[in-house]
């Protein structure tokens, strides 16, 4: 419990109350993926839930991402509502043959008759020392999929609402939980409630510039925000939460308030999804309001590397942000 | 499983017998059932290549003409409500799973009516109401769906079967494997049925596989796995028959192989540089229709005057099918973007 008696959860525990809840309201809803019985998944997002639900319903799988994806597809289409787990993001390239070309694809290629109402949960991002074969953050290429929706959130509340979303949602979803975030605490409602996906939020107001961020880059803003107010500067941040349906308005009415936009994200710059935000801008409304280019602050384009120090520098750290930031807020005055 | 031979005698514990005993037991609208799809497969083939010649069709086509005793015998045995995923050389299969073929053949030719709204096309038949969930383009990409469509009805505890096809291509993808593994272990209600039509493409199957014959992989999965000669459509009938039955009796899924053969090439591209004449002439003789007829006739089951009237009926289908669907109206490019997510 917080100190105003509201309760506080782990981010971890929200995605896995999320997933009960919907689980206890829906039979048709179940979780299959690796090792995610008595092990509980490779975090612990999954803890308890075989006591709870049987292993027909906590469906553990052999090791096999093209058939876990396959049978979640094959699911959804006779209106089951599978929620599968990917180990770790980096091999949901095992699956992509039965996300990008089957279930995301069904609804249009069969002129409409069906639909796919499935969940692929994937942990993403760096920050733990896996390397590049376990760090990636991959949603630049499920948002440039037509027919599945991708969900990314930063906050514990953002979690639950969005996941619950997610299975509630009649499309393929790629909802993406970072794991630098999985063990973050913030204050969740003990109820099931939905945020809707497609809707941003502004996480924190500002006069000066725009920081549009998500995931774990959304937290990180947070924080360089707080230090640049010390400085004098008003950051907004806001973070989208969903990148696919995007929610344009909300970040060309901030863009249009502060005239300045810093676009940051965790996977590398060249082809990440901070260029079609940039192009979004730019071809938009908010244009007119600009008072200083878009900037990109990415990954670089690299693979994750093991050690620390130059895990660190691959992705923006708080420090990036802030200087990023700083300068752009001081760029043509 | 072990040993494997064209010459069936039992599978999954039932009796498999010749052609001839089965056709005087079966009842005739049975017969005359598997004859008519077979006959209106290959005469909607036949008229797909000459709107194909016409200049009519603007996409591809995958044929299956001297196929047709593969899906026709094994949807044969299946209950209305079972359900079929099936794969690129589809048109069999979905004819056999009740398509209205006005319906079909506007898909062919791209119009709003047919049954992807032009949005298919011949590959990517669907027709959910008759239980056909469709054909895929990408080799071996059903089979992984396969597995979540049989995994749905067995959480459901629902007495559908569901019949998988693929073709001989689709079984040296890694995600056959995948598939095959979880669908024996969970003992899901579904049957793996290939098409073996001897070429994925130009690839001869025994130039992609150290294996004689496909069914041998049933064994690695501890599941029943039968090779049969697949342009006989009361053989298929039976292994198919006898493997839905293990699969509705809760006893998990079987592989069966139909072998048969491709008369034309792999897609209106092919030149056929990667098979002899001869081969193609030899499997002519062995049509899978001719065969049936030659049988129903030979054992006074039908006369010729009844078998010429259903193919006839058959022609007519296809020919009033084609003149329908030529006359329906193209889909609009207008507002494409609101299909692709379901509200």
């Amino acid at each position: 419990m917080s100190e105003d008696g509201k309760r506080e959860i782990t981010y971890l525990e929200a995605v896995r109350e999320a997933m009960v809840q919907e689980m206890r309201r829906s039979p048709e809803v179940f979780l299959m993926g690796e090792d995610i019985g008595v092990y509980g998944g490779a975090f612990g997002v999954s803890k308890g839930m075989l006591e709870e639900f049987g292993p027909e319903r906590i469906r553990e799988t052999p090791i096999s991402e093209a058939a876990i994806a396959g049978a979640a597809t094959g699911s959804a289409l006779m209106g089951m509502r599978p929620i599968m787990e990917i180990m770790f993001m980096d091999f949901i390239t095992l699956s992509m043959d039965q996300l990008v070309n089957q279930a995301a694809k069904m609804r249009f290629m069969f002129g409409g008759k069906v639909s796919l109402p499935l969940v692929c949960r994937a942990p993403a991002g760096s920050g733990t020392g896996a390397a590049a074969q376990h760090c990636q953050s991959l949603e630049a290429w499920f948002v440039h999929a037509p027919g599945i929706k991708v969900v990314a959130p930063s906050t514990a509340y953002d979690a639950k609402g969005l996941l619950i979303s997610s299975i509630r949602d009649n499309n393929p979803v790629l909802f993406m939980e970072h794991k630098l975030l999985y063990r973050t605490k913030g204050t969740v409602p003990e109820e099931a409630y939905a945020i809707p996906l497609g809707q941003a939020e502004v996480k924190r107001e500002g006069k000066d510039l725009t920081i549009i961020a998500y995931a774990v880059m959304s937290i990180r803003a947070l924080e360089a925000a707080e230090k640049l107010a010390a400085e004098g500067i008003e950051v907004e941040v806001v973070d989208p939460r969903t990148l696919k349906p995007l929610d344009e308005a909300t970040i060309t009415r901030s863009v249009c308030k502060t005239g300045r936009v810093l676009i940051v994200h965790e996977a590398p710059l060249t082809g990440g999804f901070g260029g079609e935000l940039a192009a979004l801008i730019a071809g938009g409304e908010a244009f007119d309001y600009l008072d200083a280019p878009i900037r990109r602050l990415a990954g670089r384009n690299i693979p994750i590397p093991y050690n620390r120090t130059l895990e660190r520098a691959t992705v923006p750290q708080v420090e990036d942000i802030v200087a990023a930031a700083r300068s752009l807020a001081m760029e043509g005055r | 499983m072990g040993e494997i031979t064209l010459e069936v005698s039992s599978f999954c514990g039932e009796q498999i017998v010749d052609g001839e005993i089965l056709v005087r037991q079966l009842p005739p609208q049975k017969l005359a059932w598997m004859l008519e799809r077979m006959c209106e497969t290959r005469y909607f083939e036949e008229k797909a290549e000459e709107l194909y010649t016409r200049g009519l069709v603007h996409g591809t086509m995958h044929l299956s003409i001297g196929m047709e005793a593969s899906p026709i015998g094994s949807i044969a045995a299946l209950q209305p409500d079972d359900l079929i995923i099936h794969h690129h050389r589809g048109h069999g299969h979905t004819i056999a799973k009740g398509a209205d073929i006005t319906i079909m053949m506007a898909e062919f030719l791209g119009k709003e009516p047919g049954y992807c709204r032009g949005r298919g096309g011949s590959m990517h038949i669907a027709d959910v109401d008759h239980g056909n969930l469709g054909a895929t383009g990408v080799v071996a990409s059903g089979i992984p769906t396969a597995v979540g469509i049989g995994l749905a009805l067995q959480m459901r505890r629902s007495p559908q079967v569901l019949l998988s096809f693929f073709g001989d291509g689709a079984t040296n993808e890694g995600a056959f494997h995948e598939a095959m593994n979880m669908a024996s272990l969970w003992k899901l209600p579904m049957v793996f049925i290939c098409d073996n039509n001897h070429y994925g493409m130009s690839m001869d199957v025994h130039r992609s596989m150290n294996i004689e014959y496909i069914s041998a992989r049933a064994g690695s999965y501890g599941i029943p796995g039968i090779s049969v000669d697949g342009n006989d459509v009361l053989t298929v009938y039976q292994v198919v028959g006898a493997a839905i039955r293990r699969a509705r009796a809760g006893e998990g899924t079987s592989l069966i192989e139909n072998v048969t053969y491709r008369w034309r090439g792999h897609s209106k591209s092919d030149r056929n540089l990667y098979r002899t004449q001869d081969e193609i002439a030899e499997w002519m003789q062995r049509c899978p229709i001719k065969r049936f007829k030659r049988l129903l006739i030979e054992t006074k089951v039908m006369g010729e005057d009844e078998t010429d009237a259903i193919d006839r009926q058959a022609k007519e289908t296809i020919d009033r099918a084609a003149e329908a669907a030529i006359l329906m109206p193209e889909p609009s490019p207008e507002n494409m973007e609101d299909e692709v997510y379901a509200l």
